[in-house]
């Protein structure tokens, strides 16, 4: 069933896949139970807010993530980009501030494009790096992520960047006609654009054949480096976005903020069906399994007698099941289990 | 002679071994403090921990997997072994506190063995999602607090010391701690595994094609729960060891340790792959990242640039790997095209 996805073009929604089927099942009881147990702190415009708010951050990690494994390789440096990022426009942005004070009008744009732009450069690094010199993505990205994180401590002394002009968290944090959070509509846009890249052009179809088969891909004609490079480029950029939502988000920037979120980002990609080995996964799928784990995140915190420390068992498990559950439903079908080493 | 010489220079280990001879004589240049008694004891009682933890992760890589579980893996071992036997009032030897923690130690490998090899799911994956179970059976199910007492029997075992050190000039003194026995006693069994039994080859075997492993009659998924099982023994002791030395139990200091083992074992030229491998390579791999991390203090590199230091590390050690094994490879196919041309 899921292998369909990549010969063919569906729509966002228009074919219901196993996976999509599953989360969509998931979700469904936890919004039963929660309206169960805990309707009337669950059940608010401002909770549902607060979400939208708050998953961006990761939920834009993830989308280039969820490229990288497309291809077959992974991201495991969208925290570390994301962070040197967050740093060196907080910085930037202090700049920008005239001395008597109010933030220009072009600032928040240009720091967003700036901060693309370097999230590009280092994702084509990562890129480089796996594709040109042929390091295994994990150890790659690994490395780099490291080396990131290094020089923003070396840049920052290890403290946190702060009393950045409040006109760019107003921004960022604030609500479209009172209702939509500008964070999401980031978030929107960017999956928009990866379904798009997904689905609609040929660098869709050729990421899915590359990640499928790497030999075949270079044999019918594809510059695997090159495609290799814009995947971990276009990965460096939502990246770097969710750098600058999150420092929105904490209103400062720090060389280890949302260290978990790679663990996470990993999680919601394998959640949504994409095969960690390469050349299966749709959009559709990542985008609901993020939702959902902001939802049960959430909705665990409305429990004030379970742990916060819990959610990393529940995540933890909830990896592992899902797996699992691919194993034994790929199991009924013959040929469909491949060697899996990494 | 010349033929050992040749046989020297192709090997990983000899390069691996100069770059830590170099950097040694650098901090001694620089400083004049490398070379004395008490820093190689206290570089060699650094290296205790991640000598341990490096010996698994050589184990698992060589089988063509990757472990990142094993720092929340020592956490949740060492923390439930100390926090039970200080519940029970525990005043006796060492003895109980290895055996608990190499029992859990087993258990937990064992569950990442279920998944990785009788399922044969992604070990990367698959570690990232168990470290966080562990993580949180330790912080959520166990409620795990600093605990600043041990028994008075790990604490006996962390204190005592093989013989001391003293710097002649600067008067410190240095120990040498038991536990280094515990690294090469380990060193030994994996050695004589990995060289003398067939569990220790059929590991190589896996690691560089299953699918030929299995043909050749290696029982393949026997042989890579086996091995998450002795690896989570390993790792758990490690965790033990550092409790003991430390004399106190911070349940989340090991977490975030992965990452530089992993660098070390693969800079000692463990192939990422699988496969490939030597333990002296990993040691010394493991060796030089100590030292990095240890001494970069001494030719006046703050402690802030480590990250950078260990990230660059990683990716010109595996780098430099990477090329090397790409350029042979385009060597042999373009030996084997213009072969072809002429015929």
């Amino acid at each position: 069933m899921t292998t369909k996805s990549a010969g063919k073009k569906p729509g966002l929604f228009s074919r219901i896949d196993q996976h999509v089927l599953r989360l969509l099942l998931v979700m469904a009881v936890w919004m039963v139970f929660m309206g169960l147990t805990r309707a009337s702190r669950f059940y608010t415009l401002i909770n549902f807010q607060t979400m939208a708010s708050q998953f961006p951050e990761f939920g834009l990690m993830s989308l280039g993530v969820m490229l990288c494994m497309i291809t077959g390789g992974i991201d495991l440096s969208p925290v570390g980009v994301a962070n040197l990022v967050a740093i060196l426009m907080a910085l930037f942005l202090k700049q920008l501030v005239p001395p008597e004070g109010g933030l220009p009008v072009y600032a928040i744009p240009l720091v967003f494009v700036l901060g693309a732009l370097i999230g590009a450069c280092l994702g084509i690094l990562n890129g480089l790096l796996v594709s040109k010199i042929r390091i295994p993505p994990i150890l790659a990205t690994l490395g780099m992520s490291e080396l990131l994180t290094g020089v923003a401590i070396v840049i920052t002394g290890g403290a946190a960047v702060s009393g950045l002009p409040v006109e760019y968290a107003m921004t960022v944090n604030n609500k479209i006609g009172g209702m939509l959070p500008v964070q999401l509509v980031i978030f929107g846009v960017m999956a928009f654009i990866v379904w798009f890249l997904l689905n609609r052009t040929t660098f869709g179809t050729k990421i899915y054949l590359l990640g499928t088969n790497p030999k075949a891909a270079r044999f019918s004609g594809l510059k695997n480096d090159r495609l290799i490079i814009s995947t971990y480029m276009i990965s460096g950029i939502t990246a770097a976005l969710g750098g600058l939502v999150m420092l929105a988000n904490y209103n400062s920037a720090r060389a280890n903020y949302g260290s978990v979120y790679v663990l996470q980002c990993i999680l919601v990609v394998v959640l949504g069906g994409v095969s960690p080995t390469g050349g299966k996964g749709r959009i559709s799928g990542v985008v609901l399994a993020i939702v959902l784990l902001r939802m049960l995140e959430t909705g665990i915190n409305r429990f004030p007698q379970i742990s916060s420390y819990y959610i990393s068992l529940i995540w933890g498990g909830v990896l592992l099941l899902v797996m699992v559950l691919d194993y034994f439903s790929a199991a009924g079908r013959p040929g469909k289990r491949r060697r899996q080493t990494l | 002679m010349q033929n050992n010489l040749k046989k020297l220079t192709k090997r990983n280990e000899t390069y691996i071994a100069l770059v830590v001879l170099a950097l040694c004589l650098l901090i001694e240049v620089r400083s004049g403090q490398f070379f004395t008694a008490n820093n190689l004891v206290d570089i060699a009682s650094a290296m205790v921990v991640p000598g341990l933890f490096a010996v698994g992760t050589f184990m698992v890589i060589v089988s063509g997997g990757i472990d990142v579980s094993f720092p929340a893996l020592a956490s949740l071992t060492s923390y439930a072994t100390t926090k039970m036997l200080l519940d029970a009032g525990y005043t006796g030897g060492m003895w109980l506190p290895i055996l608990i923690s190499l029992a859990m130690g087993a258990l937990l490998g064992a569950f990442n063995g279920v998944f990785i090899g009788l399922l044969g799911l992604p070990a990367m994956i698959v570690t990232l999602g168990s470290s966080s179970v562990f993580k949180g059976v330790m912080q959520g199910a166990l409620g795990s607090v600093q605990l600043a007492v041990i028994p008075p029997g790990m604490r006996a075992f962390g204190t005592s010391a093989l013989f001391t050190a003293t710097n002649p000039v600067s008067g410190l003194t240095s120990r040498m701690p038991v536990g280094f026995l515990a690294l090469i006693a380990v060193l030994l069994i994996a050695f004589f595994i990995m060289r003398y039994t067939f569990f220790g080859r059929g590991i190589y075997a896996i690691g560089g094609n299953e699918t030929s492993a299995h043909r050749a009659g290696f029982n393949t998924k026997r042989t890579k729960f086996l091995l998450y099982v002795f690896v989570g023994m390993v790792a758990s002791l490690a965790g033990l060891i550092r409790t003991c030395m430390m004399q106190q139990n911070h349940p989340t200091n090991m977490l975030g340790m992965e990452m530089n083992i992993i660098a070390g074992v693969v800079l000692g030229g463990t192939a990422i792959s699988g496969g490939a491998g030597s333990l002296t390579g990993c040691m010394l791999g493991t060796l030089l990242i100590v030292i990095v991390e240890n001494s970069m203090i001494l030719i006046g590199i703050p402690t802030i640039w480590k990250s950078v230091f260990v990230g660059a590390l990683i990716i010109i050690g595996t780098g430099v790997s990477a090329y090397q094994v790409t350029r042979a490879h385009r060597i042999k196919s373009s030996r084997r095209l213009g072969g072809e041309v002429k015929a």
